[in-house]
C-alpha cells in the first residue's frame, strides 16, 4: 500500500476504501437511506451502517466519515461531533475517516459537489449529519425495544447504551448491532432538542491538535509513496504564456536529475529530491511565447478601470428612482474606493502527488476539491472517473486557493510523462506569482441625504473582473454574482438604491480568496456608509442602527459588538473606535476596532471586538478561532496586501515583498457569539469583511483622514 | 557523506554539504514534521534547534551543522508532553497546523532561555514565524500557559 506515511496519522484513508462502508455503493447523496435488502449484508459484515456517514461494529466502535476537508477550520472535529451527538456516543472514542473522492456518496448535499469552499462545512451538512446519527440511534433503540418487548416510547439512550426507562434495564450498542442492522432505516429520525445536546454548543477539543504539535500530521507536502520522484516546474512568468522551446542539457547533467519533461504549466525537472529539482530548474534554458498578457501592467489595468467607471454598467439593483433622488438631495457625498489583487499565500505552498499507470490513477493532495481532483485525474489518465483514487491529506491552509486544479494537473501530467509516482512541489515565488488572485476593483459611490440628514439615494458602480465568468462558471455578459456579493444586497434602508457592475478583465487569473466578493465589498460599503453618517452628522453606530430596521440580525450583532467594546465611553488619548457590520455566507458579523496612529503614520490596532450570529455555534471555540483567524487575514490585506503586475508578471515573490502580519502586530481580539437559533451560517469567511472598514472608520474618527485605497500606504497618515 | 546528529541519533546523509538542512531532514531522514514555507528564512516554518538555538533549516547548509546537536519537532518530547505541546493542546492553538512545528520550536527555545517571557519577549522571539491562519493570540496565550506548566512541573 502506497500510503505508509499517511497511515501514521489518525485518519487512515485507505482503510475506508476497503472498509465496511464500501458496501454503500448505490446510496444516493444526501439522506436517501438504503433499502432493507442491503441490511443483511451489513449484518454479515458485523456492523450497523445505516448510511454512508456512520457505522458501529460489534465491539461498539463507531466510525464516522468526515467529508469536509480539514484546512484548519476544525471540520475533522466538528462534523463527527454532530453525528456522535445524535447517535449519543462517546465522541472521544469515535474513529474518523476522511472521505475518499466519491461524490455519489460524499458530495455536499446542497451544492452536489465534493468540494469545500464558501464556508459550507457546518451550514450545509448539519441537518444531514444529525439525521445520519439519529437514524442509527433510532435503530438501536428499536432493536432494544424489540428485545425487551417494550414500547419504543419507553426506551432512551445514555452514551452508547440503550436504557429502558421504567425498569432501568440497559444494553450496550455493541450488543444490538446485528439486530439493529436488520431493521428498516428511519427516513426521518427524531432529532435531539438543543437542551439534549451532549457536544454541540459546547467546547470540543480538536481531534487533530495532538498530531499538529509533534509533526505527525501528514500534509500534502509530506506524502511519501514508494518509488516516488520529486519535481519542480519552471512556469512562464507571464500569465497565459507557453513554452516555445527549451534546452535541458545542463539540467540533465546534474547528478540525480532523472528527467525533464514539458507539461501544460511549463517544464518539469524530475529528481530524487526537491533541492536537486530546484538546481535543475535553475539550469534550464527556456524560450517562452509570452502571449498577450505580457502587455498588461497595474497602471494599464487601473487606466482601464477608470475608463470603465465612466461607462454605464449592467444594473444589478435598481430600487426607486435614483436619478431623481440624487438630484433632490440637500447634501451629496461622492467617493471612489480601490482595492488591489491579493494572493492567498497558504503557508503550505501548492503541491500534489500522483501515480498514473496503465489502468490506474491515484492522487494524494491537500485539496479543497476532492471531486474536481478525481475528474482531473480521469481526464489526464484516461482511467474511468470512479476508479480514480483521491486521498485528501491535511491542508496547510486553503482560503479558496486549493479548490483550483492547476497543482493537481502538474502532478498528474508529470507522473504520466515519467511513468512513476511524482510529487510536484511549488516554491514560494511559484505560489505568489502563479495564483488565482482576489480581483482588484474600482468602485464609485454617490449618496444623497435629505434636509434632516436621512439618506435618500445610494448609487454604486463596481468595476473589475468576474471570477465566475472568467472560470466559465457563469455566462459571459451576465452579472457576476461573486463581484456583486455585499454591494447588491447592502442592508441599509434607503429608498433609492442603484448598483451597477462593469466587467473589466485583463487576463490576470482571479479566484476565490477567503470571503471572495465581500472581502472588498465589505470594505467599500462599510467605509462609504461611514462617510454618509459623517455627512449626516450622526454617530456611526446610531446611524447604522437607524437604517437596519428591516435587518434585525445585522442590528443585533452591531449592538452586541458596540456594547462589548464600550462604544461611546471615553478612550485613552490618541485612540478611537470604528465599526462595521455585514452579512456574508449565511452569517452576520460586526466588528469594533480600537486604533491609534503613530506620528510616522503607522497604524496600531489595539483591540478588535467581534460579534457573530451564525444561527447556532456548534463548536463555539472553533467559531472564535475562525473569527480570530479571519481578522488576521483581513489585517494582513489592510496593512500589506498588494499584488502588482508588470509586463504580465507578478512583481512580488516572497514574504519580504508580500508581507504577512506577524505576532507583534496582532491585536487583542474578543469574539462574542450570538446564538439566534436561525439556520446555521458559515464560519470560515464571515469574520473577514468587516475588519478593514472597522479599522479605517476608526482611523477616520481619529485623524479625519479617509482611507479609500488599500493597502494603507506608508505616508498616508504621516503627521509632519 | 555527512554525519548528522538528529534527535539524538547520528545518521550518515549522502548529500552535498551545501544542501539545506531542511531537505536532508525531510527527504533523506524522512522527518517531515519540519516544513518548507519560503526557502529564504522569512517565515519560520522550518525552525529546528541546533545546539538548542532556533535555526532556519531552509538556509542552513548541512556542512555547517555536522557534529552539532539537531532537534526537530519529532524530537522535542517522547510523549507529546513538552510544556509547549501541552499548552498548545490545552488551548487548541493550531488551525491548519502547517506553521506550528516552527512556532513550537521557536517557543520552546524562548522558554528554555526565559522562564517567564513577557509579551515583549514573545514579540521579539516569535515575530519571525508567520501563521497565515492567524493563531497569534493563541500562540501568545500558549506560551504564557507553557511557562506555567513548566514552572509547576519543575
Amino acid at each position: 500500500m502506497a500510503t505508509s506515511r499517511m497511515a501514521q496519522g489518525r485518519i487512515s484513508r485507505r482503510a475506508l476504501i476497503k472498509g465496511s462502508l464500501a458496501v454503500g455503493t448505490g446510496l444516493v447523496v444526501g439522506f436517501r437511506l438504503p433499502m432493507t435488502g442491503r441490511n443483511a449484508a451489513r449484518a454479515q459484515a458485523g456492523s450497523l451502517a445505516p448510511n454512508q456517514w456512520v457505522s458501529i461494529d460489534r465491539d461498539g466502535l463507531v466510525t464516522v466519515i468526515n467529508s469536509v476537508v480539514e484546512m484548519g477550520q476544525g471540520s475533522l472535529t466538528t462534523m463527527p461531533a454532530i453525528v456522535a451527538d445524535e447517535l449519543d456516543t462517546d465522541l472521544a472514542k469515535v474513529r474518523v475517516n476522511q472521505a475518499p473522492a466519491n461524490p455519489k456518496l460524499y458530495a455536499n448535499p446542497v451544492t452536489g459537489m465534493q468540494a469545500y469552499g464558501g464556508s459550507r462545512g457546518v451550514r450545509d451538512h448539519i441537518q444531514m449529519l444529525r439525521k445520519a446519527g439519529a437514524a442509527a440511534r433510532g435503530m438501536l433503540m428499536q432493536a432494544a425495544a424489540n428485545e425487551w418487548g417494550v414500547a419504543l416510547s419507553e426506551v432512551d439512550t445514555d452514551l452508547d447504551t440503550v436504557v429502558h426507562k421504567p425498569s432501568g434495564r440497559r444494553m450496550p450498542y455493541s450488543a444490538l448491532v446485528d439486530k439493529a442492522a436488520q431493521l428498516p432505516v428511519p427516513q426521518n429520525p427524531r432529532l435531539k432538542t438543543p437542551d439534549q445536546f451532549r457536544y454541540m454548543g459546547k467546547v470540543m477539543r480538536r481531534r487533530d491538535t495532538p498530531l499538529k504539535v509533534n509533526g505527525s500530521a501528514v500534509f500534502g507536502m509530506d506524502v511519501v509513496v514508494p518509488g516516488m520522484l520529486i519535481a519542480s516546474i519552471e512556469r512562464c512568468p507571464v500569465f497565459g504564456g507557453k513554452v516555445k522551446s527549451f534546452d535541458a542539457t545542463a539540467a540533465k547533467r546534474i547528478k540525480s536529475v532523472k528527467d525533464v519533461v514539458q507539461v501544460t504549466n511549463g517544464v518539469a525537472v524530475v529528481a530524487d529530491s526537491f533541492w536537486t529539482a530546484q538546481r535543475g530548474r535553475q539550469a534550464l534554458k527556456i524560450t517562452w511565447d509570452e502571449g498577450p498578457v505580457a502587455a498588461v501592467t497595474s497602471a494599464s489595468i487601473h487606466q482601464g478601470y477608470v475608463a470603465g467607471a465612466t461607462q454605464p454598467g449592467q444594473v444589478a439593483r435598481d430600487d426607486g428612482d435614483i436619478d431623481k433622488a440624487l438630484a433632490a438631495g440637500a447634501k451629496t457625498v461622492e467617493a471612489v474606493y480601490e482595492v488591489p489583487f491579493l494572493e492567498h499565500a497558504c503557508m503550505e505552498p501548492m503541491n500534489a502527488t500522483a501515480s498514473v499507470k496503465a489502468g490506474s490513477c491515484e492522487i494524494w493532495a491537500p485539496t479543497q476539491n476532492p471531486g474536481g481532483t478525481q475528474m482531473t485525474g480521469a481526464k489526464i489518465s484516461g482511467v474511468p472517473v470512479e476508479k480514480v483514487i483521491v486521498n485528501t491529506t491535511y491542508l496547510g491552509g486553503g482560503f479558496g486557493r486549493r479548490g483550483e486544479q492547476d497543482f493537481i494537473v502538474d502532478a498528474l501530467e508529470t507522473s504520466k510523462a515519467v511513468g512513476a509516482p511524482v510529487k510536484v512541489m511549488w516554491t514560494r515565488p511559484d505560489d505568489i506569482q502563479h495564483g488565482f488572485y482576489r480581483p482588484a476593483t474600482y468602485n464609485v459611490f454617490k449618496a444623497a441625504l435629505d434636509a434632516q440628514g436621512a439618506p435618500i439615494a445610494w448609487w454604486n458602480r463596481v468595476v473589475g473582473p468576474g471570477i465566475l465568468i472568467q472560470k466559465g462558471r457563469a455566462q459571459a455578459g451576465t452579472i457576476d454574482a461573486a463581484a456583486m456579493e455585499g454591494v447588491r444586497n447592502m442592508p441599509y434602508d434607503v429608498r433609492n438604491v442603484h448598483v451597477e457592475w462593469v466587467n473589466k478583465d485583463y487576463g490576470i487569473p482571479v479566484g476565490f480568496w477567503r470571503s471572495v466578493g465581500p472581502s472588498q465589498n465589505g470594505f467599500i460599503v462599510e467605509s462609504f456608509v461611514d462617510e454618509v453618517a459623517k455627512a449626516a452628522g450622526k454617530d456611526p453606530v446610531e446611524f447604522r442602527r437607524s437604517l437596519l430596521g428591516r435587518s434585525p440580525r445585522h442590528k443585533a450583532v452591531l449592538e452586541l459588538a458596540a456594547a462589548k467594546a464600550n462604544w461611546g465611553a471615553p478612550l485613552p488619548a490618541g485612540r478611537a473606535l470604528g465599526c462595521a457590520v455585514m452579512f456574508s455566507y449565511g452569517s452576520y458579523v460586526a466588528h469594533v476596532a480600537e486604533v491609534s496612529v503613530a506620528s510616522t503614520g503607522k497604524v496600531k490596532v489595539h483591540k478588535l471586538v467581534g460579534a457573530i450570529d451564525a444561527g447556532f455555534a456548534v463548536n463555539p471555540d472553533q467559531v472564535k478561532a475562525q473569527m480570530e483567524g479571519g481578522a488576521i487575514y483581513a489585517l494582513t490585506a489592510l496593512l500589506y496586501g498588494e499584488i502588482t503586475i508588470d509586463r504580465g508578471r507578478v512583481k512580488q515573490s516572497n514574504f519580504h515583498d508580500y508581507p504577512m502580519l506577524r505576532i507583534d502586530e496582532a491585536p487583542v481580539m474578543e469574539v462574542h457569539i450570538l446564538n439566534s437559533g436561525e439556520p446555521a451560517g458559515g464560519l470560515g469567511e464571515p469574520g473577514v469583511p468587516t475588519v478593514a472598514p472597522a479599522i479605517c472608520n476608526a482611523i477616520f474618527a481619529l485623524t479625519g483622514k479617509r482611507i479609500r485605497a488599500l493597502p494603507i500606504r506608508p505616508g498616508t497618515l504621516k503627521r509632519t | 557523506m555527512i554525519a548528522l546528529t538528529v534527535n539524538g541519533k547520528t545518521r550518515q546523509v549522502d548529500a552535498p554539504p551545501d544542501m539545506p538542512l531542511l531537505w536532508a531532514i525531510r527527504e533523506k531522514l524522512e522527518l517531515t514534521g519540519t516544513k518548507f514555507g519560503c526557502g529564504a528564512a522569512l517565515c519560520g516554518v522550518c525552525t529546528v534547534h541546533v545546539d538548542g538555538q532556533p535555526v532556519r533549516s531552509c538556509v542552513t547548509p548541512i556542512g555547517s551543522v555536522a557534529g552539532k546537536k539537531i532537534t526537530t519537532i519529532e524530537g522535542l518530547s517522547a510523549k507529546n508532553d513538552h510544556p509547549v505541546q501541552k499548552a498548545w493542546i490545552e488551548l487548541d492553538v493550531p488551525q491548519c497546523g502547517f506553521c506550528q512545528s516552527g512556532q513550537i520550536m521557536a517557543a520552546a527555545a524562548l522558554l528554555a532561555r526565559k522562564a517567564n517571557p513577557t509579551d515583549a519577549d514573545i514579540n521579539s522571539a516569535m515575530a519571525g514565524n508567520i501563521c497565515r491562519c492567524g493563531t497569534y493570540q493563541r500562540i501568545r496565550a500558549g506560551i504564557h500557559r507553557a511557562a506555567q506548566i513548566k514552572k509547576a512541573g519543575a
